[in-house]
């Protein structure tokens, strides 16, 4: 009574008239896009901005990022909840539709979701030349002491823990880069 | 209640020199673990919900009203399967989103750039949700090979790509469903990429009584997603 896992493949190079078709201007409705604000859900609004660079720095502009994250109360869709209607805690954006093979999400600052993790957001990786998708986390650094206590945070190499805070560039503005290689390699985890 | 690893044994690696592009995009640092909590054994929640009246059918969604009304070309087939996870437990009410080629090998992506007709009644993309058994079916054309810039005279296979996310995060899935007995399939680096244990698990099976007569032939791909680390006690929601 078991079954081994359907192997992963890579997302290619035309993943965007099927995933994220709104973006790109195909005539698909998106089941998500890059802006999960929600009429009904009130927090603190917030943009993140990033791009994702090669093993030569070359910004990649075929990539796919999702977001998952709670609600600025902490809390996570759950299924059934809501007839899953109001916040999502879901985003999807390529790096293909701007001149700057970048990513933007608007959304609203995660709550936290226990006592022990500091506010963060779940990144997932797709792109042309990735074999498996690649998760990684977002944390926010404005939020100093709580990230300080966070027991994942703390666990990583001090030198690497800098690749997953999203820097404040403006008041309410995030910025993040994921970098696949080098000195300054995003770091990645085994979920 | 937390996943399964994912099991490195059936998934390919992150560098595979033969598909060039793997060798500036994969990461060369080891993966971090990381210990499931909340954020990864919830994941997104799409149902019926998220779906258009003609999602499954690739036959329908992308026909014209325009110059050339009518279907698309090619050989219609229908493609079905379960979503499962590896204790064969059905997975239902999934979203399975898919995308591919026409007939003749050609993307509506506007980057796709090979001298290969775009067919006018036909789009690529669709989804659907699974049954109460884990069953999705999707009615679309067969994909056709098209060439590709990793070798000389490299073409890809046929395929049609797969995306589901499952019940949390860390089942998210996407992937790549092959017809059988194509023979470029032992020529295709990403396809090859996989280990030859697991490469199988990622071609479909011809199958007859999926096949409706006088209207498509019928295809076959179970999908295995993580399997939970613990069974619910009896009685537990």
């Amino acid at each position: 009574m078991s079954r081994g896992q359907t192997p992963s493949q890579t997302i290619g190079p035309f993943f965007a008239y099927g995933l994220t078709p709104e973006q790109y201007g195909y005539p698909l409705r998106s089941i998500a896009g890059a802006d999960l604000r929600d009429p009904a859900t009130e927090g603190a609004e917030i943009t993140i901005t990033g791009r994702v660079f090669d093993g030569e720095g070359a910004a990649v502009p075929d990539a796919m990022i999702e977001i998952w994250q709670a609600d600025p109360q902490g809390r996570y869709r759950l299924p059934g909840s809501q007839g899953n209607r109001g916040f999502s805690g879901f985003g999807r954006c390529g790096t293909g539709s701007g001149p700057e093979s970048g990513f933007r999400f608007t959304t609203y600052k995660p709550g936290r979701v226990d006592d022990q993790q500091a506010p963060h957001i779940s990144v997932i990786v797709f792109m042309r030349g990735l074999l498996n998708h690649l998760y990684t986390r977002l944390y926010f650094a404005d939020e100093t002491e709580a990230n300080l206590r966070d027991p994942l945070l703390s666990s990583l190499d001090p030198g690497r823990r800098a690749t997953l805070i999203a820097e404040l560039s403006a008041p309410g503005e995030y910025r993040f880069d994921i970098h696949m290689q080098g000195d300054r390699e995003t770091v990645f985890f085994d979920v | 209640m937390s996943f399964r690893q994912r099991d490195w044994a059936s998934h390919p690696p992150l560098i595979h020199p033969d598909y060039k592009s793997t060798v500036l995009r994969g990461p060369t640092k080891p993966l971090v673990p990381l210990p499931q909590s909340l954020s990864e054994v919830t994941g997104p929640v799409y149902g019926a919900e998220s779906l258009g009246p003609d999602d499954a059918d690739l036959t329908r969604n992308g026909r014209q009203g325009g110059a050339s009304p009518g279907e698309p070309l090619g050989e219609r087939i229908i493609v079905t399967g379960r979503v499962l996870d590896e204790d064969e437990k059905p997975q239902a009410n999934m979203l399975v989103e898919v995308w591919q080629a026409n007939a003749a090998g050609r993307y509506v992506h506007k980057a796709d750039q090979h001298e290969a007709p775009l067919d006018p009644n036909f789009f690529g993309g669709g989804r659907c949700v699974t049954d109460g058994e884990g069953r999705y079916r999707f009615i679309t054309i067969m994909p056709g090979a098209y060439p590709w810039g990793n070798h000389d005279n490299a073409w890809r296979p046929a395929h049609i790509h797969f995306s589901l996310f499952g019940p949390g995060l860390a089942t998210r899935l996407i992937t790549q469903m092959y017809f059988p007995g194509d023979p470029l399939l032992d020529l295709d680096p990403i396809f090859n990429a996989t280990p030859l244990s697991a490469r199988n698990r990622l071609v479909a099976g011809f199958d007859i009584t999926t096949t409706e007569a006088g209207f498509a032939l019928g295809y076959q791909f179970d999908i295995v997603l993580r399997g939970r680390c613990e069974t619910p006690r009896e009685g537990a929601s």
